[in-house]
């Protein structure tokens, strides 16, 4: 495959080509915030926090879903996108029902961790407190969408690699949800097989076991890598579960 | 005669919170002789003053504006003082106070002082004696201007501690690096 390289804040890189640039960034320790993208799962560009800067290109660009090409000049954070990052940020902290101080994933919580991250000191826009549901009826496992950050991580695990598809995404703009089945009671699934694959990959307190309270819900992610390593080399290696 | 050194005036005030960012502010425990020799405290649900001062230095905040009272208050507090701080989650975010803003001003009355009381089912009218909800609670910075924001709920002693000597030394304390964090 041919080599690209690219300048990524001032440095030289080289990369395979169909690389995206986060992708790059990642192996060389370079931070750039993500929330929808998922190591193993496919990538979808929702969220727009790993935006960075592409000389030429009119457009900020995301780096989970842009290819590096030859010549490349990326910069991935400067005043503008810490702007913007905070401004993504704090857009979603206001248009859920987010309350940490009372959250199952309280300290373990990746919309808490961007906060910080971007440096979200607090938010000036008007919370609009939704009136969003919290569906309790499956066996195992509680989906409040009070906390949903819509990134869609669930979807993509259930279809892609536990293969059932329970979940899907309906309606548009501020209406948007998560939905189980065609819009059912998450308990009367057909499809579900109670793997759980969904409620670790949550990056919020949306999903989350049954009988945790504040604090408890730590997601562990490690069995994705575990799985994907075992589809695509045919190795079973043990992986450490963060 | 000895100069008589000036310290600096601080108010904390209690609104739509539950008192813990305070009890957390206790906790400060020996510190709080080295902070009362270095600060005036002219205002504070833990001191009898009524009336909110004038010319005050640093003020500390704890709790949403959740009702006219509030509003009133956080009004007077940026009035009368140099620096504002929110104090805590529920000042910061609305946090817990802000929870009963999907519910109406109605069904939170009864719900108070109907479903859940055993003995004297009637609810409050006299406007004049208790103060009248907000249609929400907000942080206090959509209220007024707020100088600096203390996360956590409640904040610790020692993010408390840093907040205090900071701003005793005429600084904005800064916290989107070493104590930023919700919850
Ligand atoms: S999901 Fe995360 S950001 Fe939302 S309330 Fe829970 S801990 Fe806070
Ligand atoms: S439930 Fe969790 S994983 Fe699914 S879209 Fe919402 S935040 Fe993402
Ligand atoms: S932030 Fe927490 S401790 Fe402080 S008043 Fe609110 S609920 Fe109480
Ligand atoms: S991580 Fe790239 S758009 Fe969400």
């Amino acid at each position: 495959m041919a080599v690209k390289t690219l300048t990524i804040n001032g440095e030289q890189y080289s990369a395979q080509e169909g690389e995206s640039i986060l992708s790059v960034a990642r192996q060389h320790h370079i931070p750039i915030p993500t929330l929808c993208h998922l190591e193993g799962l496919s990538t979808v560009g929702a969220c727009r926090l790993c935006v960075v800067q592409v000389e030429g290109s009119p457009k900020l660009l995301p780096a989970c879903t842009t290819k590096v090409e030859e010549g490349m000049v990326v910069t991935t954070s400067n005043t503008k996108l810490d702007k913007y990052r905070r401004m993504i940020v704090a857009l979603l902290a206001s248009e859920g029902n987010h309350v940490c101080a009372v959250c199952v994933a309280n300290n373990h919580c990746e919309l808490q961790d961007l906060a910080y991250q971007v440096g979200l000191v607090r938010v000036r826009y008007p919370y609009l407190y939704p009136d969003k549901k919290l569906d309790a009826t499956h066996k195992e496992y509680v989906m409040d969408h009070n906390r949903c950050v819509l990134c869609t991580r669930c979807v993509r695990v259930c279809d892609e690699v536990e293969g059932a598809h329970v979940w899907d995404v309906a309606g548009r703009g501020i209406n948007c949800e998560i939905v189980s089945g065609l819009n059912d009671n998450w308990g009367n699934s057909q499809t579900c097989t109670e793997c759980g694959k969904c409620v670790m990959v949550c990056p919020t307190g949306a999903l989350f076991e049954k009988g945790v309270t504040v604090s408890e819900m730590e997601k562990k992610k490690g069995f994705l890598k575990y799985i994907i390593t075992a589809r695509q080399k045919k190795e079973w290696v043990s992986i450490s579960n963060d | 005669m000895s100069d008589t050194i000036i310290k600096p005036k601080v108010a904390t005030v209690w609104l739509g919170g539950c008192s813990g960012c305070h009890m957390s502010f206790l906790d400060l425990d020996e510190r709080l002789l080295e902070l009362a020799d270095k600060i005036q405290l002219v205002f504070s649900p833990i001191a009898d003053v009524k009336v909110f001062p004038q010319d005050v230095d640093i003020t500390l905040v704890e709790g949403a504006v959740t009702n006219d009272e509030n509003e009133e208050m956080a009004h007077t507090i940026r009035k009368n003082s140099r620096y504002v701080l929110s104090f805590g989650d529920c000042a910061t975010t609305g946090n817990v106070t802000a929870m009963r803003n999907r519910f109406t001003e109605k069904e939170l009355i009864d719900r108070s002082y109907r479903e859940l009381s055993d003995i004297c089912n009637s609810v409050p009218n006299d406007f004049t004696l208790i103060a009248k909800l907000r249609e929400q609670a907000t942080p206090l910075h959509h209220v007024i201007r707020v100088d600096a924001f203390l996360h956590g709920c409640p904040p610790t002693p020692d993010e408390i501690w840093f907040a205090m000597n900071e701003l005793l030394q005429g600084r904005i304390p800064i916290f989107n690096t070493q104590f930023l964090r919700y919850g």
